[in-house]
């Protein structure tokens, strides 16, 4: 089997290689793939749709249903570790481990025990016990908004520059899974619990589509946003920028929430108890 | 002949990285028995293929493909001037899909190793042939 495995990957390898001389050179201006396209895009989608980022117009606008139909498998993704590994049954050792603020003492509580109400002097902590790392949880807080400010600006001006919903949202979701590592898994479920974030990547998934809808009912084709112009006052092309700019943002909302879904159900198996 | 075959290399560097990673990627998928090996071998195959499409929108002398539209030069926009902006676009939704398909074969893994508590291809055949 080893030896079968390595005689197929090097007789694809071979069968690469032997196709190679016939393709174009690296950075040749005159190859197939530059030529027949892509000119259209360049020379036109300025006036088409006022958006100078060439990848973004395209993206959003003239290939519009294929990325419409990649967020909803990444959406698909997310459901899919959610009914793969989401696991509601009783956890097997009850046992809790609080650190009183104060005083650093770390207490257990077996089962059966008084759990400490919710107040400020006590934090749950997880059962594999680690030091209470003040440089990681304060520098940890001083970035995080940073990212996110940077993950909103790439959203929102992808138009201009390189970035986009989809690069935005992963800088987004990055920016949770961080805090959620800096600090632990619970104060991210609490700011984004695990419903709302499942709810919230549906909610950039129908904006997508609702776009698409919106523009049918007004007289347009499927996603053609021009059609929106009438509802948003400006002329067709400037329409255009603003649907990209919508589609954007449900892409964003979509991404983030489902990388944030990965890592809530990947790094607890399922149980969304305690993190990494 | 020395001088076609180092041209050859160098004009074509793009392709022979692809293929040697595209090869690696499937020899880890096909001959490594650890599934989280076989999902390793998968992403350095999905990478080649994005290292591929990207290289192929390279042109010489071009820059990127954000057009600058204030100034003098909004008119005059050649195809020449600007890469191939297809392949990124194209590869953009394929980077973010290929970490929702490795978060997807991850939690199948893990599934896998729950109900089995193994993720030895040898080890799982000899078990599910005994069922």
């Amino acid at each position: 089997m080893r030896r079968l495995g390595l005689i197929t990957a090097v007789l694809f390898g071979g069968l690469l290689a032997y196709a190679t001389p016939d393709f174009p050179d690296w950075g040749d201006p005159r190859s197939p793939a530059s030529t027949h396209v892509s000119p259209y895009y360049i020379q036109n989608s300025l006036a088409d749709t006022a958006v100078p980022n060439i990848v973004t117009a395209v993206l959003a606008d003239y290939r519009g249903y294929d990325t419409m139909f990649e967020t909803t498998v990444i959406f698909a993704a997310g459901l899919a570790c959610l009914f793969l590994l989401r696991n509601f049954g009783p956890r097997a050792v009850e046992s809790r481990l609080y650190r009183h603020r104060p005083t650093g003492i770390t207490l257990r509580i077996e089962q059966g025990g008084d759990l400490p109400e919710n107040s400020a002097e006590f934090e749950r902590i997880d059962s594999q016990w680690v030091p209470y790392d003040l440089i990681i949880r304060c520098a940890g807080r001083l970035v995080l908004p940073f990212i996110q400010l940077f993950a909103l600006y790439v959203v929102a001006h992808g138009h201009h520059s390189p970035g986009g919903g989809f690069q935005g949202g992963v800088i987004f979701g990055a920016a949770l899974i961080f805090y959620a590592l800096s600090h632990d898994l619970r104060s991210t479920l609490g700011h984004l619990p695990e419903a709302r974030s499942l709810i919230v990547a549906a909610v950039g998934v129908l904006i997508y589509v609702g776009t698409g809808v919106l523009c049918l009912l007004l007289g347009g084709a499927f996603l053609d946003y021009a059609a929106l112009a009438g509802l948003l006052g400006v002329d067709p092309v400037m329409a255009r920028s603003h649907g990209i700019l919508m589609v954007e943002i449900g892409v964003a909302l979509a991404v983030t929430t489902v990388m944030v879904s990965l890592y809530y159900y990947l790094a607890t198996a399922g149980r969304l108890d305690e993190g990494l | 002949m020395w001088d076609d075959f180092v041209r050859l290399a160098v004009a074509k560097a793009n392709y022979w990285i692809y293929i040697v990673l595209m090869c690696i990627g499937l020899w880890g998928m096909i001959v490594k028995g650890n599934l989280v090996k076989k999902i390793i071998g998968m992403n350095i195959l999905q990478t080649a293929i994005i290292l591929f499409y990207v290289s192929i929108a390279s042109k010489a002398g071009a820059t990127l493909p954000i057009i600058t539209h204030h100034g003098p030069g909004t008119d005059s926009i050649q195809a020449v001037g600007h890469i191939n902006p297809l392949p990124h676009v194209l590869m953009l939704t394929a980077i973010v899909v290929a970490v929702a398909t490795l978060g997807v074969a991850l939690a199948l893994a893990m599934r896998i190793h729950r109900d089995y508590g193994t993720l030895e291809e040898d080890e799982l055949l000899a078990m599910m042939r005994e069922k």
